[in-house]
């Protein structure tokens, strides 16, 4: 039966089942359980916002409270991974990645490629995203673009709910390394999720609206700002927008993308990271390069501007992007069109 | 208020419904409606249907805009007599408050969906009306109860009607015995000693025609009639490739043609109806039993269980109905009972046909029901 749970919730359940599912699934991360301190299982934070919060308690030694070193044990999952455990770690924030930046692309994306598609690296790296926090700039970036440039990674950034359980569940069934992307502001989001288990496949967009009029990609948590701007366009303007949210990053799913915008001949392309070399200058690129033809205006991007994310609440409630700053750019291609 | 005056609303389709979106009017402002015309396009997160119009007039008035979406039974449009002044019909307009639920509570802050433990495992159902007579909608193939959703409201002016989930589908446990029709009527009849139905109408679609044909022919005395719907059961012929492709189809992309081919108007599917069922086919263990049941039932795109012979000896009062366009079991099948079961065959309809063709389709079951 399907009921109402948030994202975190979700994301527990997924490694739940997991762990259920199959004995070589183990948790890697800092206090993941509680921290060698804590005094009891009962007291267990179950990580720095709860997300594993009960798991030590069912599946006990197959959660590892590691120290304070990403380098070490993000290195150690992705060797037991080789070795044939299926390890999730998890990292906190993103941010943290730049630490054991050497496991994860020389090592973790390279190891099928170098020994002759013999290897197998099926471990998955956990790590909130994302600004809107208050958190300030070590703590909110929006780092995909990093991971999607390297061949031999998949990345993924759920939108909701059931997005995120069902593409947890793929990640660890997944022989491949992912790094699974959580927007942190999505944590207390409900949805209506299945009880049961379910993978969603990699590399298959989720059209979230359809619409003939232009078409808006997003991942993650700007996904949510662009439903909420197609539903204003189309109360407000009478336009329909179509809304693709992308889920995984790699793969990429540029079929229903291109689809999409040979339909509509608009495309705005939403992402929270920074915008040079990002989602969003990639997916304008690719639609350029392929869909020239169709397209009856310039391609938008709207994106966090090109510096770190700042502290001031004020500020950074203008960094990440609106559904006014959506809304906007979905003007400039409808006027762009009649202009011309 | 002026009995000749007629709200056109947003109709309730289906326990889940709450609000539609008005995708288009049928008929221009001033045109002559008889009952049953076709008047306006609604798009739920369901699937897209047509309104048919409920009383004869004239379109007086379309309240309701292209594009927008309406909450259930709000106003969208006034049918009254031509003699009907516009003043009166003015006062119509601003006076139309949406009436409450007809229950007495509110409807939808109550479960719409129930479950119930049985040895075939947890299976969900729902429940409208409360009348003397049960009646069960046995869903087909892959199908929930869902599929059901033009016709439970309806049908619960005739007794207490029961949609239930078979085992292996919709939000049912997922895990199948021997995949066959045998033992899926035998689920049907667990479900109604589970919710203490001693004897019930069973309307069954395609597979669940079958397997409504299996109960009425393993325990002829819990069935009291048969209402079958574009329905296995009747003969061999089955649209293998289609079963193969369902089964197998992952994506929206390899589905969504497949689901097409379900409904005599390929628009009727939209992006929900395809996700709705993808969520379904992604939960663990929906595959092997959808495999297990196609392999069971179907072997190889034929029907291994031709009941049409034993159920015409048997007596049991049956109507069936097909869609002319049903390309998944032929139309030809709805003669298989011969002239003693009451069958129709409706135009522009195809295997869905109790979703394209709901009104009539709703008409010939209360006509059924009450003989």
């Amino acid at each position: 039966m399907t009921r109402k749970i948030s994202f975190k919730t979700a994301i527990n359940e997924a490694l739940d089942l997991e762990m259920t599912r199959d004995p070589n699934v183990i948790l890697l991360g800092e206090d993941i359980v509680g921290g060698s301190g804590a005094p009891g299982e009962a007291d267990a934070w179950g990580g720095v916002l709860g997300v594993t919060k009960g798991l030590y308690a069912k599946h006990g030694g197959r959660l590892l409270d590691t120290p304070l070193s990403e380098s070490a044990y993000v290195g150690a999952a992705i060797g037991a991974a080789a070795c044939g455990m299926r390890p999730v770690a998890e990292l906190m924030f993103i941010d943290f990645m730049g630490v054991c930046f050497d496991q994860i692309f020389n090592q973790a994306a390279k190891f099928r490629y170098m020994f002759g598609g013999k290897a197998k690296t099926p471990v998955v790296i956990r790590a909130m995203v994302g600004a809107g926090f208050r958190a300030a700039a070590q703590h909110s970036q929006m780092l995909t673009p990093l991971f999607t440039h390297i061949p031999g990674l998949k990345v993924v950034c759920p939108s909701n709910a059931y997005e995120a359980k069902g593409l947890l569940i793929q990640a660890i069934r997944d022989d491949d390394p992912v790094i699974f992307c959580e927007h942190k502001n999505l944590y207390g989001l409900e949805c209506e999720v299945p009880e049961e288990s379910y993978a969603i496949p990699f590399g298959e967009a989720n059209i979230a609206r359809e619409g003939k009029d232009v078409t808006i990609v997003s991942y993650g948590l700007t996904v949510n700002r662009a439903l909420e701007a197609a539903e204003r366009l189309a109360r407000k303007d009478r336009v329909e927008a179509e809304v693709i949210d992308l889920r995984t990053l790699s793969p990429i799913d540029w079929d229903t993308v291109l689809e999409s915008v040979e339909s509509t001949g608009r495309l705005v392309v939403v992402d929270e990271a920074n915008p040079r070399c990002s989602l969003a200058s990639d997916v304008a690129a690719y639609v350029a390069q392929h869909a020239f033809g169709a397209l009856k205006a310039a391609p938008q991007m709207v994106t966090a501007p090109h510096t770190p994310t700042p502290f001031s609440p004020s500020l950074e409630d203008l960094y990440v992007p609106s559904t006014d700053a959506i809304v906007a750019a979905v003007g400039k291609t409808i006027a762009r069109a009649k202009a011309a | 208020m002026n009995m000749n005056i007629t709200p056109i609303v947003m109709p309730k389709w289906g326990l889940s419904m709450s609000e539609g979106k008005l995708t288009g009017w049928l008929k221009p402002v001033g045109a002559q409606i008889a009952v049953g015309d076709e008047i306006m396009e609604v798009e739920t997160d369901k699937i897209v249907n047509v309104v048919e119009a409920d009383a004869a007039g004239v379109l007086r008035r379309v309240i309701g805009e292209d594009g927008v979406v309406y909450p259930v039974k709000a106003l969208i449009g006034v049918i009254a007599g031509a003699d009907v002044a516009d003043e009166e019909i003015e006062a119509f307009v601003a006076g139309y408050a949406a009436p409450a639920s007809e229950e007495g509570g509110d409807e939808d802050s109550g479960p719409r969906y129930e479950f119930v433990m049985t040895p075939f495992g947890r299976l969900r159902y729902a429940k409208r009306g409360d009348g003397a007579e049960a009646v069960v909608l046995v869903h087909g193939f892959g199908g929930d109860l869902d599929n059901w959703l033009f016709n439970i409201e309806a049908l619960a002016g005739a007794g207490t009607v029961y949609a239930l989930d078979l085992p292996g589908h919709g939000q049912s446990d997922k895990k199948l015995g021997d995949a066959s029709l045998g033992w899926l009527a035998s689920a049907v009849v667990a479900f109604m000693d589970a919710v203490g139905v001693e004897s019930a109408h069973l309307v069954g679609h395609s597979m669940g025609g079958a397997v409504a044909g299996r109960v009425a022919l393993d325990q002829p005395g819990r069935v009291k009639s048969l209402a079958l719907i574009g329905s296995a059961g009747l003969g061999p012929e089955i649209n293998g490739p289609y079963l193969d492709g369902f089964v197998a189809a992952g994506s929206r992309r390899d589905l969504k043609p497949l689901l097409e081919q379900l409904f005599d108007d390929p628009a009727l599917v939209n992006r929900q109806l395809v996700d709705e069922v993808l969520k379904y086919k992604r939960i663990d263990g929906v595959e092997g039993a959808l495999r297990g049941l196609a392999a069971g039932v179907f072997p190889e795109g034929r029907q291994t269980s031709v009941l049409a012979e034993e159920l015409k000896a048997s007596g049991i009062p049956a109507l069936v109905i097909w869609g002319e366009t049903d390309r998944i079991i032929p139309a030809a099948h709805a003669s298989a009972l011969g002239a003693g079961a009451k069958s129709e065959t409706l135009a522009g309809a195809g295997h869905m046909v109790q979703m394209e063709k709901a009104g009539r389709v709703n008409e010939l079951l209360l006509a059924h029901l009450s003989a």
